[in-house]
């Protein structure tokens, strides 16, 4: 088993090397620059600056530097922000978004799960048309227009939660995690149903039904074990999707995670900040897959770590 | 009855925490600030923070008004060039240590090396030697004509008389910083751990894309007259989002308002909504290296003629703005110049704009094709698209719209990659200045259009050297004169900047240079 992550890891280093040679010349590939302003700077001037973030030697030997830097855990300054380096801009947004995700993630479980469950059990019935078409409304609603709509909803109108913001305490988290968490909701209770459907008809239930095995027994032992292993496979793509959500829902909540430094770093060119940022979500990723495999051997036994 | 006073007694204390409580202000301010650090940025957003932070030799009233800052007096010599400040005595950091006039030169210094490598530096250039230190040529710092005679006098020369010099003074780029902070902690003293500051405020804490929090400067010279003790500065990079949290009483002042809602900002919060003219123009620039614009004057008039500013401001961008018929917004000691044609009715300038097209050679049997280059945003596509509709009707123009994100526009406009292109100018300071400069055939980049004309450069040229305020606001405006009559540029609005400003807010005046320093504004 170790040695199955061990390997997993070392396997990661070229998917790593990969992200950050493609990034870090996409990024460079975009016109404009960093210091590119609407006030355009004299010739003299653009050379200091230059000259002060080293963008005046060859890219490949920016390359060079960029790479035996990473190596060392130092991402550089920020272009932008200039009172900060990348790794401290991404240590002080990093746990803002966790809790961000990771709430999320919990109620989209919590919520999606049992709602597949109740409509793979009450199948064509009422109670699973009703399920299906808030899921159905739910992925198809994308959160660039559901997270304004709670805003205005809860907070201008009801003024029962603040608008946006990250300094009230839990209340500030409610909206954004929502807003985070509906189309996950969704998707876990399609995919719940879809799996649990699947389980019920296959004949090892059919002979736990035959056996007169109490339905309760039944579904907790037999069918939940094995109708709970494609969500657990969908976790790795859900996490994906959820730091990708939060890049949009931090930008309209104006929350102060790493998400929102993605998207302005890109539109700053702030070629630093957006390269550590894509490092550190292309790591996240990784490991989150790691771990998803690993967490699927110990629940299925068919898998084998070899 | 005995226990009425007791009663009384407890409510006192209940609310005696709210009596003493402090008063705390939350502005929105745009974008995240990309530094504190006065000589590495250049926006608006950390400049209102910084002018809260720090004072300069002279600084602004509640007005945006020209008053004296750390300097309590100056005198200028009779050739204009040498400015000697003399220092308030009781001028102190936010630590209670002497702010001297020691530290104005080691920031000015600090501005102007290389090494530094700010963007804005050139705005202190007309300082004697900045220029070459700044640009690597001299490398003795104490070459730059900044000196302090004593801890309480600061002399300045200039290279040429420069009549605008004071009024420079007070952007964030002239003001002082402490000199043993930032030798002691170098690029981190602009933390709140080791900041000092002069200002009303000092920096207590920041956390980046959530807030930059100021208290009270209880060493600031006015420390008595400020009113409210702590400022948030929120960044609102998203304008809907601010408005959402200035209706949810979450912020008192938005740094703007959303364009395509002002209208109905101004219906529902008549009484919060400020709506002032700023001192900036927004315009088309002709590419004058285009063959079609190169050495066609009338043809670049024709365009200019056929827009209807009146629509394009009350139907189309319908944020109060005003029809510009002229480059220089309304600034101080300027009559401002326009078109000559701008006296005309519609129907004769739309006949004129007709006789100029057809004698530039282009008609209906061989009509003119266009691009418009601008930065992807709602009210800048909409003004294009009218653009291009006048175009079409009076002239019979082709034209293409092309719209690029922000820093691909920046690019394109740089490398002038485009035959018109939107543009907008914010001045740097209340004077005319600041927008002819722009014209000037040394200035590289800045000159969008490329113009060249000898006789525009000779007016600028006597302008800036002139000491007698009188002629060189002749000489100003005679060059915008000439430059009206080249038209290299299209001017199409001067701007205007929008506020929600609550109505606890006391204290707050509109002014045309939009700086609103915290220390004038109260909480009711």
């Amino acid at each position: 088993m170790l040695q199955y992550v061990f390997k997993r890891l070392l396997g990661a280093l070229p998917t790593l090397l990969v992200i950050i040679t493609l990034a870090f010349f996409l990024i460079r590939l975009a016109p404009g620059g960093p210091f590119d302003t609407e006030r355009p700077i004299p010739p003299e001037i653009a050379a200091n600056i230059e000259r002060a973030y080293h963008l005046d030697q060859p890219l490949p030997v920016q390359y060079g530097y960029y790479l035996l830097n990473v190596l060392q855990g130092d991402f550089g300054p920020s272009f932008k922000y200039k009172d900060h380096s990348v790794s401290a801009l991404i240590a002080e947004g990093f746990p803002v978004s966790l809790q961000l995700g990771v709430f999320a993630m919990l109620l989209a479980l919590l919520i999606g799960l049992p709602a597949g469950i109740l409509a793979a059990l009450h199948q064509n019935r009422p109670m699973d048309h009703a399920v299906m078409a808030v899921a159905m409304t739910g992925i198809t609603v994308p959160n660039f227009v559901m997270a304004p709509l709670l805003a205005l909803v809860f907070g201008v109108f009801l003024h029962w939660l603040p608008v946006a913001g990250w300094d009230t305490g839990w209340k500030s988290a409610v909206l954004p995690v929502i807003a985070l968490a509906l189309p996950q909701i969704a998707y876990a209770a399609r995919l719940m149903r879809a799996s649990m459907l699947e389980t019920l008809s296959s004949p090892h239930i059919r002979t736990a039904f035959a056996k007169g095995l109490p339905m309760r027994l039944i579904l907790w032992r037999h069918v939940l074990k094995g109708a709970l292993l494609p969500v657990l496979s969908w976790l790795g793509p859900a996490t994906a999707a959820i730091i990708t959500g939060s890049v949009v829902i931090e930008q309209i909540f104006g929350i102060p995670g790493i998400g929102r430094h993605f998207v302005q770093g890109a539109l700053n060119r702030d070629y630093t900040l957006v390269m550590g940022v894509v490092v550190f979500y292309g790591a996240l990723i990784i490991l989150m897959n790691l771990l998803v495999d690993v967490i699927y051997g110990l629940m299925d036994p068919r898998v084998r770590y070899d | 009855m005995r226990k009425l006073p007791r009663l009384f007694l407890a409510l006192c204390l209940t609310y005696a925490p709210f009596s003493i409580a402090e008063t705390v202000l939350k502005r929105g301010n745009g974008t995240e600030p990309e530094t504190l650090d006065i000589h590495q940025s250049s926006g608006v957003s950390e400049a209102n923070i910084q002018r809260d932070m720090f004072e300069g030799l002279v600084t602004e009233d509640a007005f945006g008004k020209l008053q004296p800052g750390v300097a309590e007096k100056w005198g200028i010599s009779d050739d204009g060039k040498r400015y000697t400040f003399h220092l308030r005595k009781d001028s102190q950091w936010s630590d209670g240590t002497a702010l001297t006039a020691e530290d104005f030169v080691y920031a000015y210094r600090r501005a102007l090396a290389p090494e530094t490598a700010s963007d804005y530096a050139f705005i202190l250039w007309p300082i004697a030697g900045a220029e070459a230190f700044n640009k690597g040529e001299q490398k003795d710092p104490s070459s730059v004509g900044v000196k302090a005679l004593d801890p309480q006098t600061l002399e300045i020369n200039l290279k040429t008389p420069t009549s605008y010099f004071l009024g420079m003074l007070m952007h964030p780029m002239a003001f002082p910083i402490p000199k043993q902070a930032v030798e002691k902690a170098s690029k981190d003293w602009i933390k709140p751990e080791n900041i000092r500051c002069n200002g009303a405020y000092c920096l207590s804490e920041w956390t980046p894309q959530a807030h930059v929090k100021l208290v009270k400067n209880p060493h600031y010279r006015r420390a008595a007259e400020v009113k409210i003790d702590s400022v948030y500065y929120i960044p609102t990079e998203d304008q809907n989002s601010e408005l959402k949290r200035y209706r949810a009483g979450e912020i008192d002042i938005t740094y703007d308002v959303p364009s395509d809602q002002i209208k109905t900002v101004a219906q529902d919060f008549a009484a919060e909504f400020r709506n002032t003219p700023y001192i900036g123009t927004y315009y088309y620039a002709l590419n004058l290296e285009n063959p079609a614009f190169k050495e066609n004057p009338k043809l670049r008039r024709a365009l200019s003629l056929a827009l209807d500013r009146d629509i394009l401001t009350e139907k189309i961008t319908q944020a109060g703005e005003i029809p510009a018929w002229g480059w220089v917004p309304p600034v101080d000691n300027y009559t401002q110049q326009n078109m000559e044609e701008k006296s005309l009715d519609k129907a004769a300038r739309t006949k004129l704009a007709q006789e100029l097209y057809a004698e530039s050679g282009y008609g209906a049997d061989k009509p003119l094709e266009l691009e418009i280059l601008y930065n992807t945003s709602d009210n800048n596509k909409k003004l294009a698209i009218a653009v291009a509709a006048m175009w079409k009707q009076v002239l019979g123009v082709k034209t293409n719209l092309r719209n690029e994100e922000w820093k691909v526009y920046l690019s394109s406009r740089k490398q002038k990659q485009f035959q018109v292109v939107r543009s907008s100018w914010i001045g740097d300071y209340n004077d005319a200045h600041t927008f002819l400069s722009l014209f000037k055939s040394d200035v590289g980049e800045m000159n969008t259009s490329g113009y060249k004309n000898p006789e525009f450069d000779r007016l600028m040229a006597e302008a800036e050297t002139q000491t007698d305020v009188k002629k060189r606001q002749e000489a100003m405006e005679q060059a915008e004169r000439i430059l009206l009559a080249d038209t290299p540029i299209i001017p199409i609005y001067y701007n205007t900047t929008q506020h929600l400003v609550s109505p606890k807010i006391t204290g707050w005046e509109d002014n045309v240079m939009d700086v609103h320093p915290t220390q004038y504004l109260g909480l009711k």
